[in-house]
């Protein structure tokens, strides 16, 4: 009966351009490789043609990272770098709304989410980092800790502009230099981050930026002048990285996937929790490594919970990225909402109980109904297989040690998130955890104080906080 | 806890909380706990709602016809409740399509000026009672003051619950004051005064909540507007909360009354999309939802003009009172 009105974002902000250029050795290039159309998952039009690097283009990036390394970068004064880091996170706020709006038409991630998280933590961590520059011997990571050299960084396209931050802001504060390759469908923003870092004035071949799709990542990482290899994605490619690297020279950390359980316990603050499990998995529509993606409730409040999930669910806003009343936007690229499908088919063949919003969805775009499938079992797929879309697994519990073994009876163990008003409960439990990150009634908050990473599968290493430095350091 | 024989009739599962003392605290209790962080962050989260054009206009629409214009002076006289019927019954002289709001809401002995001013306008005359704002008074009296209102023509009373009985655990004693209130009202309905702002946590409010609801509250209702703060965004999510898990337990529908400090259109619409999101729009009715606000009246009524207009014309152009 109280419609919203259409609340969007203007997309002129974005200041889209018919094409962008790979970004080598301070200036803005054409690509030997070939050029790729960027989509606009929202609408499936193109947004943007984007040159790619050919091998060639590798190699001349990391030699001028190297000569940025050799003459400029690593022997400058921890401070003076300080000086241009900070420059990038002020940048970064200047053009706040315009990275958000074209985050929004790339990654198709809603407005409210590239406004409210992605950019403002972006900026977050380069002044973070920039704190440190000129602090790193009091670390704590031994008296003289010295930079690696050129540092090859491959990001996925879930948080195109954040992961960007995330690599880049270490590797610079610690006196490296860096060669980037952003994820073949959201390039922009990474080349956005460019210019920024071209009007901060930072010297040639600091920061190189290169898009392109797989094989361009693969040479960077394997390229032997690089020193340190920091990858974001799947696991898959992750051991074909760690794999290749072997035997080589190299200082590597690995982020990677997730099957992250929340447990809820029966004295949980339960419309809080519902809360949490929401953010958990629908925020930016699952496409998050550390997602809550399965559900381990307290058989004793379960049919209590799952009733108010279904509600709160309900009311979540499916559609356009750039309204500023979506809660959902649109699944990155056709292949992602393919396997999304492929699983949920799956979770339903193998005898789970599926339940999904009746929200409207656009007709054209790439959108996913919020999904929720209760008595799933530790077999199903849904329960082991990484989903990286907007869907639920639910499964009870009866005992703590049993929502334990259960969380911990993964191959991942990136995060979990533990509900329970009782502190003792809190604490026991995450001592139990197998996991990099553990939230305590809340969930899927980021700060670059706090070191994000994974167990096992989910990758090794650590982003964030003084234990991530250590990453972009020779102690 | 007195048995007591005008207790609203409850289904079985609630009807065993209110047995005894022991039950009632025992049920208060057991209920699940609020996270303070996580309600405060939902809060803000939904406060980003960007409401535009038709749906604006329907909010403050909707906002004004939800308004229970209120004063509550040691100066008030006559006069004063007369111009603030007026008021009541034409919100905007020049515009005669502004609905009127829900409720004028007056002390009790301003009752009967009012009921003659809003005779036949469908305008509800609520009376504040049971010694507001404190509710530091005996029981009897408590009554008395209720009755006066009702004998005078209130058809809504705003009783204060005992913060002091509240807070040292005496929930059987407030339970009974409310039912005894309730009794009193006959006809009228009963907004029973929380005054969150002396109850400190959100765990209390939730209490004092499903205290307020079991005992027969036809609306809880936030704040007196003596005590700061008054109405928050958090504190009517967990209200709101409170009326929505009511209804699924006995399927009946209870209202939820913000008072004090909401004297913004942009704040009025974040109460709304609350409502709308965390109760349900079956919720966004004066039936159910009312603004207790006196200054919020005149923003709406500009804020009104502004996207009929295109263009802001300033507090001149609305009348003072």
């Amino acid at each position: 009966m109280w419609e919203y009105a259409p609340a969007p974002e203007s997309r002129d902000i974005a200041n889209l351009k018919p094409n962008y250029r790979m970004f080598v050795d301070g200036q803005f290039v054409e690509g030997g490789g070939e050029p790729l159309k960027t989509v606009n998952p929202g609408t499936e039009e193109v947004l943007a043609e984007v040159s790619t690097a050919s091998t060639a283009d590798v190699d001349k990036a990391v030699k001028a990272a190297r000569r940025a390394y050799d003459r400029v970068w690593g022997r400058m004064p921890g401070a003076e770098r300080a000086k241009y880091i900070f420059r990038i996170a002020r940048l970064i706020q200047e053009r706040a709304r315009e990275l958000a709006v074209l985050e929004s038409l790339d990654n198709g991630k809603p407005i409210k989410e590239s406004r409210d998280v992605d950019v403002p933590t972006a900026a977050a961590h380069f002044f973070y980092h920039a704190g440190w520059a000129d602090k790193l011997a009091y670390a704590g990571l031994g008296p003289d800790p010295r930079p690696l050299g050129v540092a090859g960084q491959v990001i996925p396209w879930n948080f195109p502009l954040l992961m960007a931050a995330w690599k880049i802001a270490p590797a610079l504060a610690c006196g490296n230099t860096v060669v980037l390759k952003p994820a073949e469908t959201t390039p922009l923003t990474a080349l956005v981050l460019a210019e920024i870092i071209q009007q901060a004035d930072l010297p040639p071949g600091v920061v190189n930026i290169l898009p392109g799709a797989g094989d361009v990542g693969a040479a960077v990482v394997n390229h032997p002048d690089v020193n340190k290899v920091a990858f974001t994605g799947s696991t898959e490619v992750g051991k074909i990285i760690q794999r290749q690297l072997a035997g080589a020279n190299k200082k590597i950390t690995l982020e990677l996937g997730g099957k992250a359980a929340n447990i809820v316990f029966d004295d949980a603050p339960l419309d809080q929790a519902v809360e949490g499990i929401v953010n958990g998995i629908f925020f930016n529509q699952g496409h998050v490594c550390c997602a809550g993606s399965r559900l381990l409730v307290q058989e004793s409040v379960a049919d209590e919970l799952l009733e108010k999930l279904r509600v709160r669910v309900s009311t979540l806003r499916v559609g356009d990225p750039l309204d500023k009343n979506t809660d959902i936007g649109a699944i990155n690229s056709r292949e992602q909402l393919a396997k999304i499908h492929e699983l949920t088919a799956s979770g339903e063949a193998e005898g789970a109980e599926r339940w999904t919003s009746a929200c409207p969805l656009p007709d054209k775009g790439f959108y996913f109904a919020p999904t929720v499938f209760s008595n799933v079992s530790q077999a199903m797929r849904i329960a082991r297989e990484e989903i990286f879309g907007p869907v639920l697994s639910v499964l009870t519990f009866r005992t703590p040690d049993e929502a334990v073994a259960k969380a911990n009876n993964t191959p991942y163990g990136l995060s979990a998130g533990i509900w329970t008003e009782k502190g003792s409960r809190i604490l026991w439990a995450a001592q139990k955890m197998r996991a990099g990150v553990v939230w305590a009634n809340t969930f899927n908050r980021f700060d670059p104080t706090a070191p994000f990473g994974g167990y096992q599968e989910s990758g090794f290493g650590r982003e964030g906080g003084r234990t991530g430095l250590e990453a972009y350091l020779d102690v | 806890m007195a048995a007591t024989s005008t207790a609203p009739s409850l289904p079985p599962a609630l009807a065993d909380a209110v047995r005894d003392d022991a039950s009632l605290r025992r049920f208060l209790h057991g209920l699940p706990g609020v996270d303070q962080v996580g309600v405060e962050q939902r809060a803000a989260g939904l406060g980003t709602r960007s409401i535009k054009k038709a749906a604006k206009l329907w909010a403050i629409d909707t906002a004004i016809s939800m308004v229970d214009l209120t004063t509550l002076e040691g100066a008030d006289t006559p006069g004063k409740v007369r111009s603030l019927a007026a008021k009541a019954r034409r919100p905007d002289p020049e515009r005669p399509e502004v609905p009127k709001v829900a409720a004028v809401c007056v002390y009790p002995d301003m009752v009967a000026t009012a009921v003659q001013e809003l005779q036949g306008t469908g305008i509800n005359v609520a009376s504040v009672a049971t010694a507001f704002p404190s509710g530091r008074s005996s029981l009897k009296v408590k009554l008395e003051d209720t009755a006066f209102a009702v004998d005078a023509g209130a058809t809504e009373i705003d009783m204060v619950i005992d913060r002091g009985a509240f807070l040292s655990g005496r929930y059987g004693q407030v339970f009974d004051e409310i039912v005894q209130v309730k009794h009193a009202c006959g006809d009228a309905h009963l907004k029973v005064i929380l005054e969150t702002g002396e109850l400190a946590t959100y765990d209390n409010v939730r209490r004092a909540s499903w205290l307020a609801l079991l005992a027969g509250g036809d609306f809880i209702k936030t704040s007196t507007g003596k005590v700061t703060p008054a109405a928050t965004l958090p504190v009517t999510h967990v209200m709101l909360q409170a009326v929505r898990d009511w209804r699924t337990q006995t399927g009946q529908l209870r209202g939820v009354k913000p008072a004090g400090g909401i004297r913004a259109t942009k704040d009025a619409i974040k109460y709304l999309v609350a409502v709308h999101e965390v109760a349900g729009p079956e919720w966004l009715t004066p039936d159910l939802f009312r603004f207790g606000a006196s200054t919020l009246l005149n923003d709406l009524l500009m804020q009104r003009r502004t996207q009929l207009e295109g263009h802001y014309s300033g507090p001149d152009y609305v009348t003072v009172d």
